[in-house]
């Protein structure tokens, strides 16, 4: 089945490899989508991605807060440290990281998946 | 027995190879299992793919339920374009799915459980997406930290806010497996020193031993889950963070 389509994709020259490549992707993804088509969609699989998913997103935003706070300070210290301007660089780098950290959580938690 | 829950994280050398500037580079327990898992994931893909039946066998089964549950991971998440990034996703996702079910082999070692590992794997994310995002967009990459619709007096505000939540993502990225594997295995080694600790403590210890015997083996199960998740929680953080190369501006 895929050798057909992999002998075209080998013998191209590599500055139009990225071409052939998307080439390839559509016809796969045309032929796929007629397989699908013939076949009875399968529901239960989705819903267990969707479960894990949730999951696995309850996971994830628990850090990142934490993760801007903490780049924050980072970076205000470093700052500081610098330019000897302490403490004024890790007031401004902990706010804007505290920003920054609240922006991820809010965008995770938005996110669709 | 080890009683100590930490101990289980030592690098030992198994093989000093060559000192350079004063350290020592050498071939230690946690680079054995990083090649362990390197050839165990390798054999099990060209094992499971070499008959190429069209009705798969038990271990081609896993290989495509692996493969399409990772592309449409992928494919979710970045769209058709992003399936260049297929072999490297798949890849990162096998080694930190491998890393994580073999560091639970009691007395092996877990290498998703150092935050070096976890970290390189967090900053060739972070680089990849870098340098693919200037090179296939050009400045137009730095839309990213400019979001659309905000009023210009807002964006000195906004724009050092977005670089600093760009830049912390390499920080939450590796901290989050890293810190989940770590736990994770102190609790245990806890929980299984209380038994001996009981056990060693005469009759009424033996049944008081049961206890966190019980407890260890439910811990057991939500270590594997927690496995699973982790390395399917760095690869789709992966594909969001490609999904951000391939198309800047949210």
């Amino acid at each position: 089945m895929s050798d057909g389509t992999r002998g075209n994709g080998e013998s191209d020259q590599t500055d139009t490899d990225e071409a052939a490549l998307s080439a390839r992707l559509q016809r796969l993804g045309e032929r796929l989508a007629r397989e699908r088509a013939a076949r009875p969609s399968d529901g239960p699989a989705e819903n267990r991605v969707t479960t894990a998913s949730g999951y696995a997103r309850g996971l994830r935003l628990s850090s990142e807060l934490v993760a801007g706070v903490v780049v924050g300070a980072g970076l205000g210290l470093l700052v500081d440290h610098w330019l000897g301007t302490s403490p004024w660089g890790l007031v401004v780098f902990l706010l804007l990281g505290f920003a920054a950290g609240v922006l991820n959580l809010a965008r995770s938690a938005a996110a669709k998946n | 027995m080890h009683l100590d829950p930490i101990e289980q994280f030592q690098i030992k050398n198994i093989w000093p190879m060559l000192s350079m500037g004063g350290h020592q580079i050498a071939f230690t327990n946690s680079a054995v299992y990083m090649l362990l898992i390197v050839v165990l994931v390798s054999l099990l893909f060209i094992g499971a793919t070499a008959p190429r039946a069209i009705v798969p066998g038990r271990l081609q089964a896993t290989a495509e339920v692996i493969y399409e549950f990772t592309a449409t991971t992928l494919r979710s998440s970045t769209g058709p374009e992003g399936m260049k990034f297929l072999p490297f996703v798949f890849t990162l996702f096998m080694f930190v799915l491998a890393a994580n079910l073999i560091g639970l082999i009691p007395f092996s070692f877990s290498v998703t459980s150092q935050l070096i590992v976890t970290a390189t794997l967090a900053l060739l994310v972070f680089f990849i997406v870098v340098i693919f995002g200037f090179w296939k967009n050009g400045l137009h990459f730095l839309k990213l930290f400019v979001p659309s619709g905000v009023p210009w007096v807002f964006l000195p505000l906004i724009v050092p806010i977005e670089i600093l939540s760009f830049v912390s993502r390499p920080v939450s990225h590796s901290v989050r497996l890293f810190a989940n594997m770590l736990a994770g295995h102190i609790t245990l080694q806890v929980f299984a020193g209380f038994i001996i600790m009981l056990a060693g403590a005469g009759v009424l210890g033996i049944f008081g031993a049961v206890l966190p015997f019980v407890m260890v083996v439910i811990l057991f199960a939500l270590e594997l889950l927690v496995a699973l998740l982790q390395a399917y929680v760095f690869a789709i953080l992966t594909c969001i963070y490609l999904n951000d190369a391939i198309h800047p501006g949210h």
